[in-house]
Protein backbone atom coordinates (compact mmCIF):
# COMPACT_ATOMS: atom_id res chain seq x y z
CA UNK A 1 0.00 0.00 0.00
CA UNK A 2 2.84 2.64 0.96
CA UNK A 3 4.90 1.60 -2.41
CA UNK A 4 2.63 3.54 -4.47
CA UNK A 5 2.26 6.51 -2.04
CA UNK A 6 3.57 9.50 -4.79
CA UNK A 7 5.27 13.00 -4.47
CA UNK A 8 2.06 13.94 -4.84
CA UNK A 9 0.34 12.19 -2.82
CA UNK A 10 2.61 12.71 0.32
CA UNK A 11 2.16 16.76 0.13
CA UNK A 12 -1.50 16.28 0.25
CA UNK A 13 -0.60 13.99 3.25
CA UNK A 14 1.62 16.90 4.92
CA UNK A 15 -0.45 19.67 3.68
CA UNK A 16 -3.91 17.79 5.22
CA UNK A 17 -2.08 17.53 8.23
CA UNK A 18 -1.51 21.14 8.38
CA UNK A 19 -4.99 21.91 7.32
CA UNK A 20 -5.85 19.76 10.59
CA UNK A 21 -3.77 21.87 12.80
CA UNK A 22 -5.45 24.68 11.53
CA UNK A 23 -8.71 23.60 12.04
CA UNK A 24 -7.65 22.73 15.49
CA UNK A 25 -7.10 26.52 15.74
CA UNK A 26 -10.53 27.35 15.81
CA UNK A 27 -11.78 27.99 18.95
CA UNK A 28 -14.00 25.54 20.42
CA UNK A 29 -18.11 26.63 20.57
CA UNK A 30 -19.92 26.61 23.46
CA UNK A 31 -23.49 25.73 23.16
CA UNK A 32 -26.06 26.25 25.84
CA UNK A 33 -27.64 22.94 25.72
CA UNK A 34 -24.47 20.77 26.14
CA UNK A 35 -22.48 20.24 29.35
CA UNK A 36 -18.86 20.10 26.63
CA UNK A 37 -17.54 22.43 24.14
CA UNK A 38 -17.44 21.55 20.65
CA UNK A 39 -14.02 20.84 19.83
CA UNK A 40 -12.75 20.88 16.03
CA UNK A 41 -11.01 17.50 16.71
CA UNK A 42 -13.08 15.57 14.52
CA UNK A 43 -14.00 17.77 12.18
CA UNK A 44 -10.75 17.57 10.41
CA UNK A 45 -10.51 13.38 10.51
CA UNK A 46 -13.89 13.67 8.87
CA UNK A 47 -12.71 16.19 6.36
CA UNK A 48 -10.10 14.47 5.24
CA UNK A 49 -11.94 11.12 4.77
CA UNK A 50 -14.34 12.59 2.54
CA UNK A 51 -11.59 15.18 0.74
CA UNK A 52 -8.80 13.10 -0.16
CA UNK A 53 -9.80 9.23 -0.15
CA UNK A 54 -9.14 6.62 2.06
CA UNK A 55 -4.92 6.22 1.91
CA UNK A 56 -4.38 9.83 1.83
CA UNK A 57 -6.75 10.86 4.04
CA UNK A 58 -6.03 7.98 6.40
CA UNK A 59 -1.85 8.95 6.40
CA UNK A 60 -3.01 12.94 6.77
CA UNK A 61 -4.50 11.89 10.02
CA UNK A 62 -1.30 9.48 10.92
CA UNK A 63 0.86 12.29 10.56
CA UNK A 64 -1.04 14.94 12.62
CA UNK A 65 -1.03 12.54 15.18
CA UNK A 66 2.59 11.63 15.07
CA UNK A 67 3.38 15.46 15.06
CA UNK A 68 1.39 15.88 18.29
CA UNK A 69 3.31 12.51 19.59
CA UNK A 70 6.69 14.15 18.58
CA UNK A 71 5.49 17.17 21.21
CA UNK A 72 3.89 19.66 18.95
CA UNK A 73 1.00 21.45 20.63
CA UNK A 74 -1.61 20.77 17.66
CA UNK A 75 -4.56 19.48 19.69
CA UNK A 76 -7.55 21.82 20.90
CA UNK A 77 -6.76 24.18 23.38
CA UNK A 78 -2.76 23.58 22.98
CA UNK A 79 -2.13 20.35 23.99
CA UNK A 80 -0.14 17.78 22.51
CA UNK A 81 3.29 15.82 23.74
CA UNK A 82 3.15 11.94 24.54
CA UNK A 83 1.08 12.93 27.73
CA UNK A 84 -1.90 13.02 25.41
CA UNK A 85 -1.38 9.28 24.70
CA UNK A 86 -1.62 8.06 28.30
CA UNK A 87 -4.27 10.20 29.28
CA UNK A 88 -8.27 8.86 29.48
CA UNK A 89 -9.03 10.05 26.03
CA UNK A 90 -6.28 8.17 23.90
CA UNK A 91 -8.06 5.72 22.19
CA UNK A 92 -9.84 8.30 20.74
CA UNK A 93 -6.99 9.86 19.28
CA UNK A 94 -5.64 7.07 18.11
CA UNK A 95 -8.91 6.12 16.67
CA UNK A 96 -8.42 9.04 14.20
CA UNK A 97 -6.82 8.24 11.44
CA UNK A 98 -8.29 4.88 10.91
CA UNK A 99 -11.26 6.35 11.17
CA UNK A 100 -10.74 9.06 7.96
CA UNK A 101 -9.70 5.98 6.81
CA UNK A 102 -13.09 3.77 6.70
CA UNK A 103 -14.82 7.58 5.89
CA UNK A 104 -12.54 7.95 2.61
CA UNK A 105 -13.32 4.44 1.57
CA UNK A 106 -16.91 4.71 1.69
CA UNK A 107 -16.55 8.19 -0.18
CA UNK A 108 -14.54 6.75 -2.80
CA UNK A 109 -16.89 3.59 -3.20
CA UNK A 110 -19.51 5.93 -3.50
CA UNK A 111 -17.83 8.79 -5.49
CA UNK A 112 -19.95 9.23 -8.45
CA UNK A 113 -23.15 9.68 -6.20
CA UNK A 114 -21.91 11.82 -3.36
CA UNK A 115 -23.99 14.97 -2.18
CA UNK A 116 -23.94 16.18 1.23
CA UNK A 117 -26.30 13.43 2.88
CA UNK A 118 -23.93 10.71 1.95
CA UNK A 119 -20.49 12.90 3.09
CA UNK A 120 -23.41 13.61 6.32
CA UNK A 121 -23.67 9.46 6.31
CA UNK A 122 -20.25 8.51 5.83
CA UNK A 123 -18.90 10.88 8.45
CA UNK A 124 -21.02 9.76 11.20
CA UNK A 125 -19.66 6.26 10.37
CA UNK A 126 -15.81 6.66 10.20
CA UNK A 127 -15.93 9.99 12.23
CA UNK A 128 -18.13 8.70 15.14
CA UNK A 129 -18.90 5.03 14.71
CA UNK A 130 -15.21 4.28 14.68
CA UNK A 131 -13.66 6.61 17.01
CA UNK A 132 -16.52 5.61 19.41
CA UNK A 133 -16.00 1.48 18.62
CA UNK A 134 -12.25 1.58 19.88
CA UNK A 135 -12.03 4.71 22.07
CA UNK A 136 -14.84 3.15 24.34
CA UNK A 137 -12.87 -0.51 24.64
CA UNK A 138 -9.68 1.68 25.18
CA UNK A 139 -10.99 4.31 27.65
CA UNK A 140 -13.10 1.04 29.34
CA UNK A 141 -9.78 -0.64 30.38
CA UNK A 142 -7.45 2.34 31.12
CA UNK A 143 -9.46 3.77 33.46
CA UNK A 144 -10.73 0.44 34.91
CA UNK A 145 -14.70 1.49 34.19
CA UNK A 146 -16.94 -1.11 32.82
CA UNK A 147 -18.04 -1.08 28.87
CA UNK A 148 -21.35 0.62 29.82
CA UNK A 149 -19.89 3.12 32.32
CA UNK A 150 -17.33 4.27 29.55
CA UNK A 151 -19.76 4.20 26.78
CA UNK A 152 -22.23 6.57 29.31
CA UNK A 153 -19.63 8.80 30.16
CA UNK A 154 -18.88 9.15 26.23
CA UNK A 155 -22.11 9.93 25.12
CA UNK A 156 -21.99 13.84 26.08
CA UNK A 157 -19.80 14.03 23.29
CA UNK A 158 -21.92 12.62 20.54
CA UNK A 159 -24.31 15.41 20.04
CA UNK A 160 -21.34 17.86 19.33
CA UNK A 161 -19.81 15.24 16.91
CA UNK A 162 -23.61 15.09 15.04
CA UNK A 163 -23.09 18.86 14.73
CA UNK A 164 -19.71 18.46 13.20
CA UNK A 165 -20.33 15.77 10.76
CA UNK A 166 -23.19 18.09 9.33
CA UNK A 167 -20.25 20.82 9.11
CA UNK A 168 -18.00 18.41 7.97
CA UNK A 169 -20.79 17.19 5.18
CA UNK A 170 -21.46 20.71 4.15
CA UNK A 171 -18.03 21.31 3.84
CA UNK A 172 -17.24 18.58 1.59
CA UNK A 173 -20.00 18.88 -0.45
CA UNK A 174 -19.41 22.58 -0.73
CA UNK A 175 -15.72 21.75 -1.49
CA UNK A 176 -16.86 18.98 -4.36
CA UNK A 177 -18.33 21.50 -6.01
CA UNK A 178 -16.00 24.30 -6.54
CA UNK A 179 -12.53 22.20 -6.91
CA UNK A 180 -11.91 19.12 -8.37
CA UNK A 181 -10.56 16.39 -6.31
CA UNK A 182 -10.98 12.56 -6.93
CA UNK A 183 -9.84 13.17 -10.46
CA UNK A 184 -6.36 13.54 -9.17
CA UNK A 185 -6.82 10.57 -6.20
CA UNK A 186 -7.27 7.60 -9.02
CA UNK B 1 14.43 27.45 16.62
CA UNK B 2 12.59 26.07 19.32
CA UNK B 3 8.62 24.28 18.79
CA UNK B 4 6.15 22.96 20.30
CA UNK B 5 6.29 21.83 23.59
CA UNK B 6 10.04 21.44 24.15
CA UNK B 7 11.56 23.08 27.08
CA UNK B 8 15.66 23.80 26.67
CA UNK B 9 17.78 22.74 29.22
CA UNK B 10 20.52 20.91 30.81
CA UNK B 11 18.80 18.60 33.15
CA UNK B 12 19.78 14.90 33.19
CA UNK B 13 16.73 14.14 30.88
CA UNK B 14 18.21 16.40 28.52
CA UNK B 15 21.23 15.12 28.02
CA UNK B 16 19.19 11.10 27.89
CA UNK B 17 18.76 9.92 24.20
CA UNK B 18 15.43 10.09 23.03
CA UNK B 19 14.67 6.31 22.31
CA UNK B 20 16.20 5.60 26.40
CA UNK B 21 13.48 7.77 27.35
CA UNK B 22 10.87 6.73 25.30
CA UNK B 23 11.70 3.11 26.17
CA UNK B 24 11.45 3.85 29.81
CA UNK B 25 7.99 5.43 29.39
CA UNK B 26 6.92 2.43 27.88
CA UNK B 27 8.64 0.37 30.42
CA UNK B 28 6.79 2.23 33.19
CA UNK B 29 3.32 2.20 31.67
CA UNK B 30 3.56 -1.59 30.80
CA UNK B 31 4.70 -2.04 34.62
CA UNK B 32 1.91 0.19 36.14
CA UNK B 33 -0.73 -2.19 34.29
CA UNK B 34 0.53 -5.14 35.00
CA UNK B 35 0.90 -4.35 38.92
CA UNK B 36 -2.57 -3.44 39.39
CA UNK B 37 -2.44 -1.99 43.07
CA UNK B 38 -3.92 1.27 44.28
CA UNK B 39 -1.00 1.53 46.78
CA UNK B 40 1.91 1.26 44.09
CA UNK B 41 0.27 3.39 41.47
CA UNK B 42 -0.66 6.47 44.03
CA UNK B 43 3.24 6.12 45.21
CA UNK B 44 4.36 6.63 41.81
CA UNK B 45 2.91 9.47 41.43
CA UNK B 46 4.85 11.94 44.15
CA UNK B 47 7.79 10.58 41.92
CA UNK B 48 6.74 10.92 38.84
CA UNK B 49 5.94 14.51 39.81
CA UNK B 50 9.66 14.80 41.07
CA UNK B 51 10.97 13.81 37.67
CA UNK B 52 9.03 16.05 35.88
CA UNK B 53 10.41 18.69 38.16
CA UNK B 54 13.37 17.91 37.78
CA UNK B 55 13.93 18.67 34.08
CA UNK B 56 13.67 22.50 35.47
CA UNK B 57 9.97 23.11 35.24
CA UNK B 58 8.67 25.99 36.62
CA UNK B 59 5.44 24.80 38.79
CA UNK B 60 3.46 27.17 36.61
CA UNK B 61 4.00 25.18 33.51
CA UNK B 62 3.31 22.04 35.07
CA UNK B 63 -0.42 23.20 36.65
CA UNK B 64 -0.96 24.83 33.12
CA UNK B 65 0.07 21.62 31.04
CA UNK B 66 -1.87 19.71 33.41
CA UNK B 67 -5.30 21.55 33.90
CA UNK B 68 -6.83 20.00 30.91
CA UNK B 69 -5.97 16.27 31.41
CA UNK B 70 -7.12 16.92 35.69
CA UNK B 71 -10.54 17.70 33.95
CA UNK B 72 -10.82 14.01 32.48
CA UNK B 73 -9.10 11.83 34.99
CA UNK B 74 -11.55 13.99 37.88
CA UNK B 75 -13.98 12.61 35.57
CA UNK B 76 -12.94 9.11 35.60
CA UNK B 77 -12.53 9.06 39.06
CA UNK B 78 -16.30 10.58 39.85
CA UNK B 79 -17.73 7.63 37.70
CA UNK B 80 -15.83 5.31 39.42
CA UNK B 81 -16.91 6.83 42.98
CA UNK B 82 -20.68 6.90 41.39
CA UNK B 83 -20.60 3.76 39.84
CA UNK B 84 -17.71 1.36 41.30
CA UNK B 85 -15.02 1.14 44.04
CA UNK B 86 -13.10 4.22 45.49
CA UNK B 87 -10.23 1.22 45.32
CA UNK B 88 -10.78 0.99 41.38
CA UNK B 89 -10.68 4.92 41.20
CA UNK B 90 -7.61 5.61 42.82
CA UNK B 91 -5.42 3.13 40.81
CA UNK B 92 -7.18 4.77 37.47
CA UNK B 93 -5.93 7.89 38.70
CA UNK B 94 -2.81 7.01 40.08
CA UNK B 95 -2.26 5.42 36.38
CA UNK B 96 -3.20 8.42 34.76
CA UNK B 97 -1.42 10.93 37.07
CA UNK B 98 1.74 8.92 37.16
CA UNK B 99 1.74 8.12 33.06
CA UNK B 100 0.99 11.68 32.06
CA UNK B 101 3.66 13.15 34.25
CA UNK B 102 5.81 10.71 32.93
CA UNK B 103 4.93 11.19 29.04
CA UNK B 104 4.94 15.18 29.59
CA UNK B 105 8.65 15.23 31.13
CA UNK B 106 9.76 12.56 28.18
CA UNK B 107 8.14 15.64 25.78
CA UNK B 108 9.57 18.80 28.12
CA UNK B 109 13.04 17.27 27.19
CA UNK B 110 13.29 16.22 23.91
CA UNK B 111 13.18 18.42 20.73
CA UNK B 112 10.90 17.78 18.41
CA UNK B 113 14.02 16.98 15.74
CA UNK B 114 14.94 14.35 18.07
CA UNK B 115 11.89 12.71 18.34
CA UNK B 116 11.71 12.79 14.40
CA UNK B 117 14.84 11.08 13.69
CA UNK B 118 13.71 8.39 16.30
CA UNK B 119 10.75 7.87 13.85
CA UNK B 120 13.00 7.58 11.23
CA UNK B 121 15.00 5.31 13.03
CA UNK B 122 12.08 3.16 14.41
CA UNK B 123 10.79 2.59 10.16
CA UNK B 124 14.41 1.93 9.16
CA UNK B 125 14.02 -2.08 9.20
CA UNK B 126 10.43 -1.30 7.11
CA UNK B 127 12.79 -0.21 4.08
CA UNK B 128 13.34 -4.12 3.28
CA UNK B 129 9.91 -4.06 2.05
CA UNK B 130 9.80 -1.01 -0.07
CA UNK B 131 8.96 1.58 2.60
CA UNK B 132 10.73 4.68 2.24
CA UNK B 133 11.32 6.41 5.79
CA UNK B 134 13.05 9.66 4.17
CA UNK B 135 9.16 10.15 2.61
CA UNK B 136 8.38 10.02 6.24
CA UNK B 137 11.00 12.53 6.97
CA UNK B 138 9.61 14.91 3.74
CA UNK B 139 5.75 14.65 5.10
CA UNK B 140 6.88 15.38 8.16
CA UNK B 141 8.64 17.71 7.36
CA UNK B 142 6.78 19.79 4.70
CA UNK B 143 3.64 19.77 7.28
CA UNK B 144 5.30 21.32 10.09
CA UNK B 145 6.71 24.16 7.73
CA UNK B 146 3.08 24.88 6.36
CA UNK B 147 1.32 24.56 9.56
CA UNK B 148 2.26 28.62 10.48
CA UNK B 149 1.26 29.22 6.49
CA UNK B 150 -1.99 27.69 7.01
CA UNK B 151 -2.71 29.11 10.25
CA UNK B 152 -1.54 32.97 8.79
CA UNK B 153 -4.01 31.90 5.72
CA UNK B 154 -6.39 30.98 8.35
CA UNK B 155 -6.45 34.56 10.11
CA UNK B 156 -6.32 36.37 6.69
CA UNK B 157 -9.49 34.27 5.94
CA UNK B 158 -11.35 34.91 9.46
CA UNK B 159 -10.75 38.71 8.73
CA UNK B 160 -12.01 39.05 5.27
CA UNK B 161 -14.77 37.12 5.97
CA UNK B 162 -15.45 39.12 9.50
CA UNK B 163 -15.76 42.59 7.12
CA UNK B 164 -18.59 40.36 5.40
CA UNK B 165 -20.29 39.78 8.37
CA UNK B 166 -19.03 36.01 8.69
CA UNK B 167 -16.77 35.34 10.93
CA UNK B 168 -18.50 33.40 13.50
CA UNK B 169 -19.75 31.51 10.14
CA UNK B 170 -17.40 27.92 10.37
CA UNK B 171 -18.27 26.95 6.49
CA UNK B 172 -17.42 30.26 5.51
CA UNK B 173 -13.98 30.19 7.16
CA UNK B 174 -12.76 26.64 6.37
CA UNK B 175 -14.45 25.92 2.69
CA UNK B 176 -12.19 28.61 1.32
CA UNK B 177 -9.44 27.30 3.49
CA UNK B 178 -9.99 23.87 2.33
CA UNK B 179 -9.69 25.06 -1.46
CA UNK B 180 -6.76 27.30 -0.55
CA UNK B 181 -4.99 24.28 1.30
CA UNK B 182 -5.72 21.86 -1.64
CA UNK B 183 -4.38 24.49 -4.53
CA UNK B 184 -1.11 24.68 -2.23
CA UNK B 185 -0.48 21.01 -2.43
CA UNK B 186 -1.16 20.77 -6.16
CA UNK B 187 1.25 24.15 -6.83
CA UNK B 188 3.99 22.42 -3.86
CA UNK B 189 3.65 19.01 -5.76
CA UNK B 190 4.07 20.28 -8.91
CA UNK B 191 7.37 22.06 -8.03
CA UNK B 192 8.88 19.51 -6.16
CA UNK B 193 8.12 17.55 -9.46
CA UNK B 194 9.67 19.91 -11.59
CA UNK B 195 12.96 19.75 -9.73
CA UNK B 196 13.16 15.69 -10.16
CA UNK B 197 12.62 14.98 -6.42
CA UNK B 198 10.72 11.28 -7.02
CA UNK B 199 12.89 8.36 -7.62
Amino acid sequence: MTRDVSTRDIVYIALFAALMAAVNLVPPIYLGFLPVPITAGTLGVMLAGCLIGAKRGGLAILLFVLLVALGLPLLAGGHGGLGVFFGPSAGFIIAWPIAAYVTGWLTEMNWKRMNAVWFFVFSVIGGIGVVYLIGIPWLAVVAKLSLFDAAKGSLVFVPGDVIKAIAAALIAETVRRSYPLMQAAR
Amino acid sequence: MTIGLYAAGRSWLHHLPAGAKVSGLLAASLALFLVASPAVAICAVPVAAAIYLSTGTPWRRLISDLRGPAVLVGFVFLFHLAFGSAEDGALAVGRFATLILLAGAVTLSTPVSEMAELVEWLLGPLARFGFRPEKVGLAIGLAIRFIPVIAEEYRHIREAQAARGLGRNPLALIVPLVIRTLKAADALADAIDARGYDA
